[in-house]
């Protein structure tokens, strides 16, 4: 149900981006999204990628700090109470949100989305119905 | 068998005070050969026949390097440069350089030294001992090479840098033992990882001497874990021979230093007056067993203490605690005397920080501040108040020892210069004026 996000430490030093995305670009790989959440010393960069493994291996083999998280990619249709529909099924049961962004893919919305506790989202998700990609998916995007 | 030489190294102490009284009165009488002593026992008023006694040493002033580079290069020969047979120098990257000379039998004994220490911390014969020190004038080299080889252990002079090659040395010639500088040690380790070579089944190293910089017990037992060794500190330097001084024995609990060689003093470098065992001085040490160039109570800037009481080896020589850094290592910031060792000791308690760090001391609006970086290791959280609590818990620990705040910065994995060489952690940008 969920798919692996690369989250990568990213000092503030010019350059440091792009250097670190062309590792992965250069094999072929797309970055489908991509977030940064920064303080004046380093940032977190969170990527999803058409190839997960693939991606998070030349990190390494380049020795990037870096490490894989399972995260949920919820897909919301263009409604307008729809994503405010799919929070409140989580706040409902207690869940709080760590993180979030989203992308639009077709003229749907894709919501990354980590939680406090993996196996209630994943309890809400299924009751409620709600639809999302898996890891599978993310090479034919 | 225990021991290299069981009746000097076991000697009781007051044998042992009464052998380095014969030997010291030997020392004084060659050194004022030497245009240096002569002038100094000469300028004091100084009869050898009045030192009698082991406290008598006080009498005599201190050598120090500057005297050493004053005299540069033949004046502290106590013998004529014919009769002498190696020469080293110190590079003099922070000054003039120095010299200091060996006669074969001056050799010899460093050899047997050196070869003590080795056995001590249990390398033997059928030991593969491969040097990575610098040969040349640098004493690590040289120094640990006549020592293994008088123990008879199959020593290799690999010298230092170029990695690949000291794994592939390890690598093909079952290497048992190795001499490293502990921060490149923990460089090798990470070399032999990124080369997809397991340490700890890959290799036979089972035991490794590391010294010629201060390094803290956690660094130690990094080493030994990354590398699957032993690792015993040795201290040296070149103006007493070179390695093999002071070494620790399997209880790795301070270095013995080996009294028939020399006479040990622990001074305040203030004060320059003695202080009790415990407390921690500037080593101060007179040869006893030095034929081309003996020195008189030299003040070695390096700061250690004395460790009493009876050490479980069995051995009788006075043990000396961890280094503390150099008294000319010393950073004073805001009024406070601190050393890299004590940093380098808190960042080592975290699983989280890799090997490598480097302090900066900068002005900045007037005042002194501490920077300090510090690589990530591998085990790296997605989670941010991770990262931030971290950093934070990390800069409380490094202001309960260092009692002020320095600036904290964490950085990847692989951003700082690698070290292959004596490692430099402090960058001191300050203006003096």
């Amino acid at each position: 149900m969920t798919v692996n996000q690369i989250s990568i430490f990213l000092e503030n030093k010019y350059g440091k981006l792009s250097e670190i995305m062309a590792l992965i670009t250069d094999q072929n790989i797309r970055i489908i999204a991509a977030t940064i959440a920064d303080t004046s010393d380093y940032g977190i960069l969170r990527i999803i990628v058409s190839e997960p493994q693939k991606a998070y291996k030349i990190l390494k083999d380049n020795n990037v700090s870096a490490n894989l998280t399972e995260v949920f990619a919820l897909t919301i249709n263009s409604e307008t109470d729809s994503l405010s529909r799919a929070m409140e099924s989580f706040t409902t049961v207690g869940l709080s949100i760590e993180y979030m962004y989203c992308f639009s893919l077709k003229e749907k919305s894709i919501i990354i989305l980590r939680t406090n506790d993996q196996d209630l989202t994943r309890d809400v998700i299924e009751k409620k119905g709600l639809q999302y990609i898996i890891e599978s998916d993310l090479i034919k995007l | 068998m225990q021991y290299w030489q069981k009746d000097i190294e076991t000697m009781p102490q007051n044998e042992l005070a009464e052998f380095q009284l014969k030997r010291l009165k030997e020392t004084l009488c060659s050194a004022s050969n030497s245009p240096f002593y002569k002038r100094v026992f000469s300028d004091n008023n100084i009869s050898i026949d009045e030192i009698n006694s082991l406290e008598d040493l006080q009498k005599l002033p201190f050598t120090t390097k500057e005297d050493l580079r004053a005299n540069y290069p033949f004046d502290m020969a106590a013998i004529p440069l014919r009769q002498c047979t190696r020469l080293h120098s110190s590079s003099g990257t922070t000054g003039d350089p120095t010299v200091v000379l060996h006669s074969a039998k001056d050799l010899d004994q460093w050899a047997n030294q050196v070869a003590r220490c080795m056995y001590m911390v249990g390398i033997r014969d059928e030991d593969i001992f491969q040097n990575t020190s610098g040969y040349g004038m640098f004493t690590g080299g040289l120094g640990f090479q006549y020592g293994a080889e008088k123990l008879g252990a199959l020593t290799v002079p690999a010298a230092a840098g170029n990695s690949r090659r000291q794994l592939k040395f390890i690598k093909d010639f079952g290497t048992t033992c190795l001499h490293i500088i502990p921060s490149y040690a923990t460089r090798l380790a990470e070399v032999m990882t990124a080369e997809g070579m397991d340490p700890l089944k890959e290799t036979k190293l089972h035991t490794i001497c590391i010294g010629a910089e201060p390094h803290s017990e956690e660094q130690r037992k990094r080493i030994e874990k990354l590398l699957g060794v032993k690792a015993y500190n040795c201290f040296g330097m070149s103006e007493m021979n070179g390695p093999g001084v002071a070494f620790e024995c399997k209880e790795q609990n301070g270095l013995h230093i080996w009294e028939d060689y020399t006479i040990v003093e622990i001074i305040n470098p203030v004060t320059l007056q003695p202080v009790p065992d415990g407390e921690v001085g500037e080593l101060v040490l007179t040869t006893l067993n030095r034929e081309a160039m003996p020195l008189v109570r030299y003040r070695t800037r390096d700061l250690t203490s004395i460790i009493s009481g009876d050490c479980p080896c069995g051995r009788t020589h006075r043990r000396l605690a961890r280094f503390q850094g150099r008294s000319d290592d010393m950073i004073i910031l805001k009024g406070v005397n601190l050393f890299p060792i004590q940093i380098e000791t808190v960042l080592m308690q975290f699983k989280e920080l890799g090997n490598n760090y480097l302090i900066t001391i900068d002005t900045i609006n007037n005042s002194d501040e501490m920077f300090i970086e510090v690589e990530l290791s591998d085990l790296f959280t997605d989670d941010y108040s991770v990262l931030q609590s971290l950093s934070k818990n990390i800069t409380r620990q490094l202001k309960d020892e260092l009692l002020l705040t320095p600036r904290l910065k964490l950085v990847a994995k692989g951003s700082l210069p690698v070290q292959e060489g004596k490692a430099v952690r402090v960058k001191d940008l300050r203006k003096f004026n």
